[in-house]
């Protein structure tokens, strides 16, 4: 045990946490802005999965990450116009539905995998940056300054959200649909054209969230994303529909992911405790959830889909 | 960011003359006509073939029973329904409004029944709301400054950074009407605005609409309070059953008149209460000391007694520690000091099954939180209480056919209108769930009832029936504790009238001392030095 708590373990293991913590940031920054707006997508997961693909076969035809990253994007913004479709035009229930679009996207992407790819090929995934000087720095360097840039994005994505939703007239109309979209729908704010947005915005950054993974590991696989999805909908709750209160949970599920990969790696949880150590994510998840099962600033209106009834 | 939505200069204090208006017609047109309106929806004529002519300066009242076809017609003016028939005017011009954002822009402004307000937003980001920002952004700073002045000129108070759910219902109901003149509303309809207010807010509020009117604005006033539509109509047209069945003017009518015109026969007001002597205390509420929901003391050393075969009523306004006292007996709120007594016994730890078995009955002042679920059926309302006792269910297992027969029974003796047992309580209207309720509560043997704001939001039809059924208890010997912010029911119905100020008992009155210009300085809180009976 006393190998885990050296300096360059401690550092390389929460360096690590917070690499892993970027797609739980990403789905989950989406997801709120969703939930924010009336709309509960159990989903994320399915288009995490897809979003993943894409950004892989994409990366593997062209050879470019960047290209992996739009692609990932796309198809997570395709996906946001398949779900808006299904709830705010449609009305479907959005528990279920999300259900139905995880399904979808976990079939779906191990079939496309077969077909197109076959045995995994691995592709060149993404690079931390150099930030010359900075990412030399001892310690703070390895920590802060050598992630790709996909974590920035991420990080710097949290004020972003923030100031979408407090600052802007999107963002009025965005609560205010969550909250009681009758009250805006009387002044003229098109609830079910400002849920569409806000899904589609969700869904993009849940596809962007799987391509990081994707592009983190550099191959695909079935079931890559081995519920972070579903966690993610998960950290919304535990962050309280904040944005900060998101990327705090972010951040401890990617601490305790690196932790227990550390553990293995050094040896000191082996065998069966490492299938079990495995489950921590999984556990922290219940736990988590126990313990924050207030809906306290829950939306009012979230899963309440919305019609003026002529 | 936010500008107004018309092109109205945004400070201007004049009121908006007919060559003002955008569309330059004659100054003879009236500010709105609606001709010939008809609205069905699944099994009900909501509007058939309504008339109705507002011109500017004058406020123009709806009156009419619940469900007589208010909101439609007026949600059909703002864009969220569309007729079936008919047409709008507005100036002279004939209009489609299929939206709110519709009515907005041809200067229509709603106060609705349920306000129509987020509550987790700011005053002034729900008056922002749907406005467009500079550059996308919500910049609030003039949209505070611009809701001051506003604020300002009509003598509307309003913190502009409160939220929403901190306000009280009559700063709400003002942070509609801002939201409404921010947009520069020329024609302003108000859904019944009274019914959720207080006697001095309600002063308050019709003080705002002459101001209103005397800049030339026109008022859409619905209401079925019937000294209220006297008091601040210019024109009063009846609705009942969908349909037009009067218009007159406050000079042409009585109270008397216009009651029997919405109720479609002869309506006598007020009532004679025969006395009757009391016999034992049943309900004992003793120095009770009780938290609000903000942890501040909501009842300080109250008491109260009453007995058999009388009501006494707690009069006040509401947020005096009424809901607390209710909840309090009722074991809903823990008590920090005091006893509660039914038939001398002291419940230790109340809870609600408890205090039930004693024979004590409530019917709560939140009706749709706390008297029925909205989404049970009418007949699951009425056994919410009895659903487990036999004969209803046996073994463990509920007896659908005895149930039905019984709620059947309930239905036609309360006349509940609603076309099914089986139809989600929420669809009825206020005074029919109202009904529900009191079916409930007052056909358990319970003799001893806790009433709060029994008529609140309800129709004079339903009020009536309600006073019948409080005073049938009365005469049955039951014990009633009538807590009611309206003090014309309070004064009416109660043997002793109880003012609670600050959760304080201020007096103490027997029916002969307790006059309406009494109690309702003691319910301002001025005391008088008159010794409560100890
Ligand atoms: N959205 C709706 N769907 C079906 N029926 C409705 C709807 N809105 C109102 N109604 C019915 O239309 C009638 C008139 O209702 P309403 O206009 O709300 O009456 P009021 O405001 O005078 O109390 C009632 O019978 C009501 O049940
Ligand atoms: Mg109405």
């Amino acid at each position: 045990m006393s190998d885990f708590f050296t300096v360059s373990v401690l550092v390389a293991t929460l360096a690590s946490g917070i690499r892993l913590a970027t797609p739980f940031l990403l789905s989950a920054l989406g997801e709120t802005i969703g939930q924010r707006a009336g709309v509960l997508n159990l989903g994320v997961e399915g288009v995490m999965l897809i979003g993943a693909y894409a950004a892989y076969i994409t990366a593997l035809r062209t050879g470019s990450v960047v290209a992996g990253v739009m692609a990932a994007m796309a198809a997570g913004a395709a996906m946001g116009v398949v779900y808006a479709f299904i709830t705010v035009v449609m009305h479907a229930t959005q528990g279920i539905s999300g259900i139905g679009i995880f399904l979808f996207g976990l079939g779906f992407t191990d079939l496309l995998f077969r077909q197109q790819v076959g045995t995994p090929v691995p592709i060149d995934g993404l690079r931390g940056l150099d930030m010359g000087g900075l990412s030399d720095l001892p310690v703070v360097g390895e920590l802060f300054f050598q992630h790709s840039a996909l974590t920035y994005v991420a990080f710097a994505l949290v004020p972003v959200v923030w100031f979408a939703m407090n600052r802007t007239t999107f963002g009025l109309n965005v609560r205010a649909v969550g909250e009681t979209p009758e009250a805006a729908d009387t002044l003229g704010v098109r609830v079910n054209v400002v849920r569409t947005q806000a899904i589609i915005i969700g869904n993009v950054m849940a596809g962007l969230a799987g391509g990081t993974l994707a592009l983190d590991v550099g191959i695909f696989q079935q079931n890559l994303t081995s519920g972070q999805g579903f966690i993610a909908v998960a950290l919304v709750y535990f962050g309280a529909w904040r944005s900060s209160g998101v990327m705090a949970g972010a951040l401890l599920f990617g601490v305790v992911s690196s932790t227990v990969l550390q553990l293995k790696t050094l040896g000191i949880i082996v065998g069966a405790n490492s299938t079990i150590a495995a489950m921590a994510p999984a556990i922290l998840t219940i736990v988590v959830l126990v313990l924050v099962s207030r809906r306290i600033g829950a939306p009012s209106a979230l899963t309440v889909p919305f019609e003026r009834d002529n | 960011m936010v500008e107004p939505t018309d092109n109205t200069a945004a400070g201007a204090t004049a009121p908006h003359s007919a060559s003002a208006e955008p569309r330059g017609q004659a100054s003879a047109s009236p500010m709105l006509e609606m001709t010939g309106i008809t609205k069905r929806f699944p099994g009900v004529v909501a509007n058939e073939n309504v008339d109705l002519v507002v011109q500017p300066g004058e406020v123009h009242t709806l009156l009419g029973e619940n469900g007589a076809g208010k909101s439609t017609l007026v949600k059909i003016l703002y864009g969220l329904y569309r007729p079936d028939e008919g047409e709008i005017k507005i100036g002279g011009a004939p209009v489609e409004i299929p939206s709110p954002a519709a009515a907005i822009e041809h200067g229509i402004g709603m106060i609705h029944q349920h306000f129509m307000l987020v509550p987790t937003l700011t005053v002034a980001e729900n008056v922002a709301l749907g406005l467009q920002g500079r550059r996308g952004l919500a910049d609030m700073g003039p949209v505070r400054d611009r809701l001051m002045e506003v604020s300002e000129r009509h003598g509307l108070a309003i913190d502009p950074d409160a939220y929403i759910w901190q306000l009280a219902v009559g700063e709400r109901q003002r942070a509609e009407i801002l939201k409404a003149l921010y947009r520069e509303a020329r024609l302003l309809v108000l859904d019944e605005p009274t019914a959720v207010l207080t006697p001095p807010e309600v002063d308050d509020l019709f003080a705002t609409l002459r101001s209103l009117t005397d800049e030339g604005r026109g008022l859409i006033f619905i209401s079925h309070k019937l000294a209220e539509v006297m008091d601040i109509s210019n024109q009063i047209t009846v609705l009942r059953d969908g349909e037009v069945v009067g218009r007159t003017t406050p000079a042409e009518t009585t109270r008397e008149g216009l009651a029997s015109m919405m109720v479609g026969r002869e309506v006598r007001l007020g009532r004679e209460v025969p006395d009757q002597d009391v016999g034992d205390q049943r309900l004992v509420v003793d120095r009770l000391r009780v938290r609000g929901d903000r942890g501040n003391i909501s009842l300080d050393d109250f008491s109260v007694q009453v007995a058999s075969g009388e009501i006494v009523g707690i009069a006040g306004v509401s947020g005096n520690g009424q809901r607390e006292l209710a909840e309090a007996i009722f074991g809903l709120r823990p008590i920090e000091s005091g006893t509660v007594q039914v038939r001398g016994e002291t419940i230790a730890a109340p809870s609600p099954k408890q205090v039930r078995r004693r024979g004590v009955a409530f019917v709560p002042e939140e009706r749709m939180r706390h008297g029925a679920v909205g989404e049970m059926s009418v007949s699951e309302n009425l056994m919410l209480v009895d659903y487990d006792k036999p004969p209803f269910a046996r073994g463990g297992l509920l007896q659908f056919g005895i149930i039905a027969e019984r709620c059947w029974e309930l239905v036609r003796r309360f006349t509940v209108k609603t076309p099914a047992l089986s139809t989600e309580t929420s669809h009825l209207s206020g005074g029919n769930i109202q009904k529900v309720v009191i079916a409930r509560e007052f056909s358990a043997d319970a003799d001893v009832l806790v009433v709060a704001q029994p008529t609140r939001g309800i129709d004079i039809g339903a009020a009536e029936y309600v006073h019948e059924r409080l005073l049938e208890k009365r005469a049955a010997g039951a014990a009633v504790l009538l807590i009611t912010e309206d003090l014309d029911e309070a004064m009416q119905l109660s043997d002793r009238v109880v003012v609670i100020f600050e959760g304080q008992a201020m007096c103490d009155l027997p029916r002969a001392e307790a006059t309406t210009d009494r109690v309702g300085l003691l319910m301002t809180g001025v005391s008088e030095e008159v010794p409560t009976p100890a």
